[in-house]
């Protein structure tokens, strides 16, 4: 397998992690920690596979995930905004309801052929010469959304009014109360948001880039993956994008070093039918791991990234500690 | 029309166990609206899981046996948790457990025919070891580099489930099959059904030593959590960091001790699964029992003497389970168990009004900073989590 093919890949299989990664920018930017991630992808994945499965429609599918994420988003928000529940815990709840519910639905639906959101080469990009055949040709068009998204969220929490907003509620809300923002309201749309697109990340698993329904091996920790990569791109979308592509390039790789028979002289112990295939199949994870470490290091010596009321409920007019 | 939620000054004590009882009740009946949605029979499937798992005393000890991996997942949990230390990897700790234990048979650590006296034994701590070093690698991380423990013990749970995979594909593989070979009787926790001779009563009752080492362990854990200075440190760390902190409580070793002892306790459930219920290791030997041990120790309010009870209950679900369909059903009932718990728990802390005709009048000064953590707040030792 040539770089360029391994580049393409992975531009196409990190687009369900970005669009993850992003929305979880988004709800933690706003101060909310929402570990339910991976359980919002699991039913996007599940409602999208079904919707388009049984109309035919996958643009059907695409807005019934980014729908039913959405509410799950805001069925965390109220929990945890509204009625002050701990956000771990009711992240992690949302992360078991939505193995158990998507598990539930998603029963027979396996092996279908399902429509899918279309591929495109774009015209005058696809020219560019290496870049071109990598990043514009034949891609799903899911993927060049996760292009635009990038620069999007990033101008947005950046450079707009309302993304001062809110960047104020996650940082400060009660300064951003003051100031007459609505803190509430916007964190819940925010948690809301980061579900939409968590659930447009499960749709492009299963009716986008990837495809089929293979049950929870679906989505297979990748949202935990997204809640992984937010740290180490400590809350930017731009660094989170670079993050999300270079991890799906790795698998590939790993698909690749199977294939060939030695290396460097030496026998390939990770030929398929060896046992030692587990090892590379840790790396994912390891490396999620490691980049973990690297992020809290980073965060720990400067301190900054981090919104400074993440995980933290806003109780109008009471004192901290 | 607004809706506030004000502290309560006072908590009945018949207020958080009525609750506990009404969101186990609310949860089934979303639950059974769920299941009547996509076409099952919500009664039916119910009493499906009472018979199949309380019906008769046979089924009443395989209820049992699902519930030992619980029990002792379950205190791991509820001790890291009593900590506000989010283990998630209970999951891995359990299969680390069953590694190092089979490790002992498989190895071998200890040469064939070794008596059961000493082969058990070394296979415990063998599967306590296993699983304490698993937890210590979360413990460290957070302690000495402020690392988020929950990304690290989920992702650990997935590198763990590799490793046992390595094991039983490659070197204990029996003749090419996912499992290793069935452990030699010395090797297998005693069962009731063992003592059928002397009480014929026991015949066929598969309830084995690994429920004595859970009720043993919950009793250790409440000693320790209740009546040792160290428990008590831990309490008051979980409870505020910063009243520990202010008191002088070091708390960086004391989360890797905790930590340690979370993962030996889950490495147990390991070991008393693969000697007691399975005798053998592959790579199926969980249905997620470290998944719903974080239920079970939410359920239980983290009190070691509660897990057992909560256990019981979702030993029954995941035995019941199995033969419900859709399959995902036990799964599902979990996560809306834990969210209504989550409701639950806010109801006894809190009081609703609903006031009528707009927001409530600002008194002054209630403005003020009010970044600071609320009640029921995550307050982590390395600033924010995530």
């Amino acid at each position: 397998m040539d770089f360029g093919q391994i580049a393409a890949y992975g531009l196409a299989t990190g687009t369900a992690l970005l669009f993850a990664a992003i929305g979880e920018i988004f709800a933690e930017r706003a101060g909310v920690l929402n570990l339910g991630v991976e359980g919002m992808m699991l039913m996007g994945a599940v409602s999208a596979f079904s919707v388009a499965l049984s109309t035919g429609n996958p643009w059907l599918g695409l807005l019934a995930a980014m729908l039913v994420g959405g509410l799950l988003g805001l069925l965390h928000g109220v929990v945890t905004i509204h009625l002050l529940a701990d956000q771990v815990v009711s992240g992690l709840a949302l992360t078991f309801l939505g193995t158990g519910l998507a598990r539930v639905l998603g029963e027979g639906l396996a092996n279908a052929e399902v429509a899918r959101i279309p591929n495109a080469t774009i015209p005058l990009l696809s020219a560019i010469p290496v870049l071109g055949p990598v990043a514009f040709t034949d891609q799903s068009l899911l993927v060049y959304v996760g292009y635009l998204l990038v620069p999007v969220a990033w101008f947005w929490i950046e450079r707009t009014r309302p993304g001062l907003h809110l960047r104020a509620v996650g940082e400060s809300p009660a300064a951003a109360d003051a100031q007459g923002i609505a803190v509430h309201r916007l964190r819940l749309w925010y948690v809301a948001l980061g579900g939409v697109l968590a659930g447009l990340a499960g749709a492009s698993l299963t009716i986008g880039v990837g495809h089929g329904w293979f049950g929870d091996q679906t989505v297979n920790g990748r949202g935990w993956i997204a809640v992984g990569l937010v740290i180490f791109a400590r809350w930017s979308p731009i660094r989170v994008a670079v993050g999300a592509y270079l991890f799906a390039a790795i698998t590939p790789w790993i698909l690749a070093m199977q294939g060939i028979d030695t290396i460097l002289g030496l026998p390939n112990p990770f030929l398929p039918g060896r046992s030692a295939t587990f090892f590379l199949e840790m790396l994912p994870y390891l490396f999620v791991i490691a980049v973990v470490i690297l992020g809290s290091r980073g965060a720990v010596r400067r301190r900054i990234g981090a919104p400074a009321a993440l995980g933290i409920p806003y109780v109008r007019g009471e004192r901290g500690h | 029309m607004t809706i506030r939620l004000e502290p309560r000054l006072s908590t009945p004590r018949w207020l958080s166990p009525a609750l506990t009882v009404a969101a186990i009740v609310v949860a089934l009946t979303i639950s059974g609206s769920i299941i009547a949605l996509v076409g099952g029979d919500p009664i039916r499937s119910y009493l499906h899981i009472l018979e199949s798992s309380f019906g008769s005393i046979g089924v009443l000890s395989d209820t049992l046996v699902k519930a030992t991996p619980l029990i002792l997942t379950g205190l791991a949990c509820a001790l890291a948790f009593r900590m506000r230390l989010w283990n998630i990897g209970a999951e891995g700790q359990f299969l680390m457990g069953a590694w190092g234990a089979s490790a002992v048979v498989l190895a071998p650590l200890l040469p064939a025919g070794t008596p059961g006296f000493v082969l058990i034994p070394a296979m415990m701590l063998a599967g306590m070891v296993a699983g304490g070093l698993w937890g210590l690698i979360p413990g460290l991380l957070r302690a000495r580099l402020a690392v988020n423990e929950i990304i690290v013990t989920l992702m650990l749970n997935y590198v763990a489930l590799a490793w046992i995979q390595f094991w039983v594909f490659g070197p204990w593989s029996e003749s090419g099959f996912q499992q290793s070979r069935t452990f030699p009787h010395e090797a297998w926790l005693p069962r009731l059904s063992d003592f059928a001779g002397e009480v014929p009563a026991f015949g066929g009752l598969t309830v084995h030593l690994g429920l004595v080492f859970g009720l043993i362990a919950a009793g250790l854990l409440w000693l320790f959590l209740e009546r040792s200075r160290f428990g008590y440190e831990i309490r008051l760390i979980g409870d505020s960091p910063r009243a520990a902190r202010y008191a002088g409580i070091e708390i960086g070793r004391r989360l890797v001790i905790v930590f340690a002892i979370s993962g030996a306790l889950a490495g147990l459930a390991g070991m008393a699964e693969v000697g007691g219920a399975v005798h053998r290791l592959q790579d199926h030997i969980s249905p997620g029992y470290g998944f719903t041990a974080v239920i079970v120790a939410y359920l239980a309010k983290f009190r070691p003497g509660r897990v057992i009870v909560a256990a019981i209950l979702f030993g029954a679900l995941i035995l019941a389970g199995r033969e419900i369909q859709p399959s995902g059903v036990p799964a599902m009932i979990q996560g809306v168990v834990l969210f209504t718990l989550i409701v639950a728990d806010v109801l006894v802390r809190y009081r609703i009004r609903i006031e009528r005709g707009g927001r409530p009048r600002l008194a002054a000064g209630d403005a003020s900073p009010g970044t600071g953590p609320g009640p029921g707040t995550v307050v982590s030792d390395s600033g924010p989590v995530a």
